[in-house]
């Protein structure tokens, strides 16, 4: 190695850059940082993406001066079960200081993804105004902004090609955002407004499609008719992503004819997803280009029922990555098995929140799916129930899953048939799976279950835990065998102090530490954040559970600790206690 | 339900407050079970029977913690949930329950009211009617299953033997009901003809008045 060192040494430094240009994945930049100060140097030069897992662990100061040269810039904010409403709605991970910091520094910001985030209206003003060369903007499941700062984005970012919008919040001001595209915009490679709530003016729309003829991916929302959807079609044959808004039209009349004509045109359609309302007669215009499509997403698409699926599936052997609802039914995931031989992702969303309703999957569905599609590596499945064969035997026909996330309805459900835990299923799934990076677990689980997980699951990075374990000894398994954590999850779980205290040197091998409604104490918690000065260990204390002076036998009700440079942050609301 | 009792006694942590003697907590290996959960934030007795101690209040913070989304265009649940649970995004609970209010607007209450629903069914062509009983089937493939079978025995296609034999063959009444010959449709409360499909089965059964199999021919402009 160090004759290595002296090697690269006599190269000069812009000889190390240009290596440096082939490595994209930020870890092997890590990694390649940490060889040696030189190294060091000519890699924090050459950065242009950076990726900041978790916005609280280090500050944009430090960011900025580290990586000069940054042009695009990944953060992502909450905890993830900030999803399911765990969160307070402003615990914080606000974007502003963020561009601000860029802004002020003269950075050639041209690309931002962001991740349950605060973005406001006033950071994407700040944005569009102050980046000549700003590109992409990626924003998923974020809050805090309305359709007016959308407008200033299509208003001022001249070379914009990517405006992505996943799952946001998004207050709609009724304004004409999409209208704000100058007549002399035609970079657009990428629109995906499917999320937003209101209407957009069509002729608009029509016309920004039709002038922007690199455009790629587009993603409509509800408010987009289908007579717009042909309309836009035709302009733009070219499409390899499509979303539909509205999927509602007679079947008989003229301008489902001239949809199906559109469609069948456009020959490079790849992706396909939206129906956001859809009329179950009007699909057989998507059957031609089924044949082609690796991405299919129909889970927002209510009303399609099992047969239709299965009409529609059996005409997709090419799938690679498939999200529905449960109303396909275990048949309908037969059919996927017999037919979707490339499939590698499978997410099956539950479709009756509320009610009783007929959860139309179980095991048998999962079974069939692992059987019939030896690619599967990825896969989140919400059923009714499970059984420990089941489990096994998708161990043994799938040992390249990647990512395994498991919801059983009733979070405590036993084995359907043997009524046992479901300990032994899952230690199948992390003995077989090597690979496995992520885990999500429910139904009924002991101790054993963290036994397998730590023993067998050797890189796994993210586990969630909800409802299961019986003593600290889970969680201890978990912590001491599972070398590659970066975030571990749990909630409602009766894991306390002695867990939470055996090895903290632990946290800052990982990224974050999530318990709620667990067995943690006022008092560990303390203790914890003073052994630890690298780590904020954050007490959300909503409804003034623990007043002033605590005691440090209280249970605390929501513990949030990550890693962190930069000590406490300074935006936490009252009722976030930094310890 | 099995009362597997596991040996981990000695190191369940029994909830309670220190000091607490311990408390009979049902056999669920020890840990807070959902059901508890359920109980403990909305301060409703369990169904599962046993009595959870009234001194057991750990969680008094938790029973006004129910929220399901504080999106305001949620309709509130039909059964008590546990936040969180399923894990599913804010962001898609909201959809579906848009989606859902969208096409129960013209419902009242939650719930299915009890008892039967017989509705008459005509096919075009069948020489009588028939009346089904739509609480007996979960999902439309049943409905027409059993309207294939109950219709069977008629001739329906261009007359002669071959078509009473394809009719005898419940498969082609089938493809007839499904394909283009056929079109379902029903009569909702406010008196207007559908096309059977459409919205979601509990809310076709709330809404059919009575059934229609028309010609294919006589159903254009519907749907």
């Amino acid at each position: 190695m160090c004759l290595f060192q002296c090697m690269m040494n006599y190269f000069p430094e812009e000889v190390l850059d240009h290596v440096f240009d082939f490595l994209s994945s930020h870890r092997d930049r890590n990694a390649v940082s940490l060889v040696c100060k030189s190294w060091y140097s000519v890699e924090r030069f050459s950065r242009e993406k950076v990726f900041i897992g978790n916005c609280y662990a280090v500050n944009p100061e430090r960011v900025l001066a580290r990586f000069p040269r940054i042009r695009s810039l990944t953060l992502k904010g909450k905890p993830h079960f900030a999803d399911f409403n765990l969160v307070p709605h402003d615990w914080g991970g606000h974007v502003y200081p963020w561009i601000e910091a860029m802004a002020k520094n003269g950075i050639n910001l041209e690309e931002l993804r962001l991740k349950r985030m605060v973005v406001s209206d006033e950071s994407l003003e700040l944005l569009a105004k102050s980046f000549p060369n700003f590109k992409s903007l990626v924003l998923v499941s974020c809050e805090g902004f309305t359709t007016d700062g959308l407008a200033a984005i299509a208003s001022n970012c001249r070379y914009l090609r990517e405006l992505d919008l996943q799952e946001n919040d998004v207050d709609d001001r009724k304004g004409q955002w999409l209208s704000c595209f100058p007549e002399s915009c035609t970079s657009l490679v990428s629109l995906n407004f499917a999320c937003l709530k209101g209407e957009v003016n069509m002729a608009a729309l029509e016309r920004l499609v039709a002038r922007c003829r690199n455009l790629r991916s587009l993603r409509l929302n509800h408010a987009v008719p289908l007579d717009s959807l042909q309309k836009i079609l035709v302009q733009a044959p070219q499409l390899t992503d499509l979303g539909t808004g509205s999927y509602v039209h007679e079947p008989d009349s003229e301008t489902y004819i001239k949809l199906k004509n559109a469609i069948q045109k456009c020959t490079s359609i790849r992706s396909l997803s939206g129906f956001l309302d859809v009329h179950v007669q009007c699909l057989p215009a998507i059957y031609p280009i089924c044949t082609n499509l690796t991405s299919l997403n129909l889970s927002y698409a209510p009303g399609i029922y099992s047969n239709e699926l299965m009409k529609l599936i059996s005409h997709c052997m090419k799938i690679e990555r498939l999200w529905i609802l449960d109303t396909i039914g275990d048949t309908g995931l037969g059919v996927v098995a017999s037919t979707c031989k490339e499939l590698q992702e499978l997410r099956v969303f539950p479709s009756d929140l509320y009610g009783v309703g007929n959860a139309a999957v179980t095991e048998e569905g999962l079974v069939a799916i692992s059987a019939g599609c030896p690619k599967l590596n990825s896969i989140l499945y919400f059923c009714q129930q499970m059984t420990n064969a089941a489990l096994i035997t998708v161990a043994k026909n799938c040992p390249n899953f990647i990512r395994f996330r498991l919801c059983t309805l009733n979070p405590t459900i036993p084995d359907a048939v043997t009524n046992l835990p479901l300990d032994e299923g899952f230690g199948a799934i992390v003995k077989s799976c090597k690979g496995l990076k992520r885990l999500s677990v429910s139904g009924l689980l002991t101790d054993q279950v963290f036994l397998y997980i730590g023993m067998y699951a050797e890189h796994l990075e993210m586990l969630s835990i909800a409802f299961a374990g019986d003593s600290d000894k889970g969680m201890l398994y978990v912590l001491n065998g599972c070398k590659k954590l970066k975030k571990l999850e749990i909630r409602d779980s009766p894991f306390g102090n002695v867990a939470l205290l055996a090895d903290i040197g632990k946290y800052e091998t990982m990224r974050s530490l999530w318990m709620s409604s667990c067995e943690v104490t006022y008092g560990a918690c303390k203790s914890l954040a003073e052994k630890m000065p690298r780590l904020n260990v954050e007490i959300i204390n909503e409804g003034d559970q623990i007043e002033a002076s605590p005691d440090a036998r209280q249970r605390v009700e929501k513990m949030y600790l990550y890693r962190t440079l930069v000590g406490p942050r300074r935006d936490a609301p009252d009722y976030v206690w930094t310890l | 339900m099995v009362d597997c009792k596991l040996d981990f006694e000695e190191t369940e942590l029994r909830l309670g407050l220190p000091g607490e003697k311990s408390i009979n907590i049902n056999a669920n290996y020890g840990k807070r079970g959902y059901s508890e959960t359920v109980d403990l934030k909305l301060n409703l007795s369990s169904k599962k029977e046993i009595g959870l101690d009234k001194s057991h209040d750990l969680n008094e913070n938790n029973l006004d913690k129910v929220k399901i989304c504080s999106n305001d265009s949620v309709k509130p649940p039909a059964k008590a949930q546990v936040v969180g649970w399923p894990p599913v995004r804010s962001f898609r609970k909201n959809i579906m329950a848009v989606q859902k209010s969208g096409s129960n607007s013209e419902e009242i209450a939650v719930g299915g009211s009890a008892g039967a629903a017989f509705v008459k069914v005509s096919v075009d062509g069948a020489p009588y009617l028939r009346k089904v009983d739509l609480k007996m089937y979960k999902t439309y493939n049943e409905l027409s299953d059993a309207l294939g079978k109950m219709f069977s025995s008629f001739t329906m296609s261009k007359c002669d033997s071959q078509g009473i034999l394809d009719f005898m063959n419940e498969s082609k009444l089938m493809d007839l009901l499904n394909g283009s010959d056929y079109v379902p449709t029903y009569e909702d409360k406010d008196g207007d003809w559908m096309l059977v499909g459409d919205v979601p089965w509990e809310m076709f059964v709330e809404s059919c008045k009575r059934l229609r199999i028309m010609k294919g021919t006589e159903a254009i402009g519907l749907g």
